[in-house]
């Protein structure tokens, strides 16, 4: 199997990276090389094989939907590069 | 009395409650030798000024009965510190400032540490050399143009070099230990589940664990003891009964069995490896341990299953960084090209590499060929060390396949570079403990480490044999301060 440049920039687009030519070309070359790597897992039969899913043998916690920290929204809003009274700022979405 | 710089964490709280040093004296002594450092490239953000401040605070109302009496310690930058400047090592986090901090951090300030600065790293922790970082590359105390291993590079440097009396790191596939073997230092990867990765920026979240890197083995299990805890606040933390690790350590392992794997006996191994890894198991049987042969057969399928898995996460847990939140924001004509600049110009290459993957191999109608084989191999791998366990009561290794390499010399490589971590890997797959000690030199006199591998929560007994071989090894690493000339 190859990933060709058509496929990387597919990724690239899913990924919200975009990607000059060059950078495409040399992604397309290390991908292929470290999936070549990665085909090795086809030698092994797992269809009798649960996936493990959860590395520690536990159900995820429950805990009460109850608020717990309030009136954070100043540091929230601290590290936005672009914001407007209590709102992020985007690019206009809407025309 | 040696320098205080040089003394271990034990020696200088010892100091400290004995009131030979103040917390004052200490933190001087380390902003001092940074001062003088910078060529190493330790630090991305240091909080020298304010240590300083602390440290004279702590002086005047001391507490001798905390565990970390005004210990001045520098972390790994991937630990958010609250007001205080935190990267990840990446372009896209150079201006972030978290207002909140790490449970793990947090645990080490409630028992008297003092942050010293942000330590260097890979970019996300994504990195085997601390080359991907966007602050540059870190000089290895031990020669000039090394690398000291990654991706907790800056720490194991700055844990060599003297720079802080011990630190902690992450690691996901290695990256506590493979720099600690780079270095001629001590790191232990904890159980996944022991250390709240609350506030440690996301990488791999089913394999990331923080844990302490030092220049001994004493010293880890007195910060072990400090930093592993349950936390509401990471729905992975597990509530289990943590040992007072420091005060239970111990030199008597005799009886008990230690399992040598055949299958990281791998190909092109050099055979100083082989050596080295000989002497350990001579070391553990004079420690009175039982060595045993084991199989752990899907070694091989680690590597493969953890660049399908780590990818995945990262993938996942990096679609975070859209320039609206936080961190760097470019310009772009609409939303979504906002977006893919801001992605483009915040991250390096080895970060949009695994993105890539991870995005590939999550993508519609790919799933199940990768991930979810993957996940099938990762239980494989699980089950092998489950067996072993039936047999033994830990298992020894080599740390990494080689000694430290030259900046540089595998950057242009990826699955070069990958292979470094062909030992850690299966370690964090199945969700156990390992530590990396420092066992011998190459023949350039590069240090090289040994990994014990445990039972999941028995870190005890793995500090207890690397206790215990430690005092045979009696490793010293020979560092010149060659870069302070």
């Amino acid at each position: 199997m190859t990933i060709d440049l058509k496929t990387v920039k597919h990724i690239s687009k899913l990924a919200r990276i975009s990607l000059d030519e060059k950078k495409a070309e040399k992604l397309s070359t290390d991908m292929n090389s470290i999936f070549e790597f990665i085909e090795k897992l086809n030698e092994l039969n797992t269809d009798n094989v649960e996936p493990l899913t959860s590395i520690a043998e536990t159900t995820l916690r429950f805990r009460d939907d109850k608020i717990t920290s309030e009136n954070i929204r100043e540091k929230i809003l601290k590290n936005s590069p672009e914001k407007n009274d209590d709102f992020f700022v985007v690019p206009k979405v809407v025309e | 009395m040696s320098e205080i710089t040089s003394l271990t964490l034990y020696e200088l709280i010892k100091n400290i409650k004995e009131k030979k040093i103040s917390s004052n004296e200490a933190a001087k002594s380390f902003v001092d030798r940074a001062e003088k450092s910078k060529k190493i490239n330790a630090y991305v953000t240091e909080n020298f000024e304010n240590c300083l401040k602390l440290s004279k605070e702590f002086d005047d109302k001391p507490n001798f009965d905390l565990k970390l009496p005004g210990i001045p310690i520098a972390v790994k930058d991937l630990f958010c510190t609250n007001e205080v400047r935190t990267t990840a090592g990446s372009n896209i986090l150079n201006n972030f400032v978290p207002t909140y901090e790490s449970t793990v951090t947090q645990n080490i300030w409630n028992e008297g540490g003092i942050l010293l600065g942000k330590l260097n790293c890979d970019e996300f922790a994504m990195g085997s050399s601390n080359e991907t970082s966007f602050f540059g590359n870190v000089q290895n105390p031990i020669a000039e143009d090394l690398v000291p291993g990654g991706s907790s590079g800056g720490s194991s440097a700055a844990l060599a070099a003297n720079l802080t009396p011990v630190t902690i790191g992450t690691d996901t596939g290695g990256s506590i230990r493979q720099p600690a073997s780079f270095t001629g230092t001590v790191g232990l990867k904890p159980t996944y589940g022991s250390c709240s990765r609350y506030g440690i920026v996301a990488f791999a979240s089913s394999l990331d664990q923080a844990g302490p890197m030092s220049k001994d083995v004493k010293d880890s299990s007195i910060l072990l003891e400090v930093i592993s805890s349950f936390d509401k606040k990471d729905s992975t933390s597990i509530d289990f009964k943590r040992n007072n690790y420091s005060s239970e350590l111990t030199r008597n392992i005799k009886g008990l069995k230690i399992g040598i794997p055949k299958e990281y006996r791998v190909d092109g191994m050099p055979d100083e490896i082989e050596k080295l890894w000989k002497k350990g198991i001579e070391y553990a049987k004079d420690c009175g341990a039982e060595i045993i042969d084991i199989s752990l057969p899907h070694t091989s399928y680690a590597l493969p299953t953890y660049y399908i898995v780590a990818p995945a996460e990262a993938s996942s847990n990096l679609a975070r960084y859209d320039g609206v939140k936080y961190g760097l924001r470019s310009s772009g004509k609409n939303l979504i090209d906002m977006y893919e600049k801001t992605r483009s110009e915040g991250f390096g290459e080895e970060v949009k590499r695994r993105v890539m993957i991870g995005t590939y191999v999550l993508s519609s109608g790919y799933y199940d060929a990768y991930y979810l084989k993957a996940q099938k191999v990762r239980q494989l791998i699980k089950q092998d060390f489950d067996q072993a366990y039936n047999k033994v009561d830990a298992i020894l290794t080599p740390s990494t396949p080689s000694s430290a390499f030259k900046i540089g010399e595998k950057s242009n490589d990826p699955v070069s570079m990958y292979l470094n971590d062909i030992f850690t890997v299966p370690v964090n797959l199945a969700g156990l403990p390992g530590i990396s000690i420092p066992a011998g030199v190459d023949k350039n006199n590069y240090p090289l480490g040994l990994q014990i591998i445990g039972k999941p929560f028995d870190e005890q007994t793995i500090l207890n044999i690397a206790y215990s071989m430690e005092e045979k090894i009696n490793y010293k690493n020979n560092i010149t301060d060659w870069w302070m000339k």
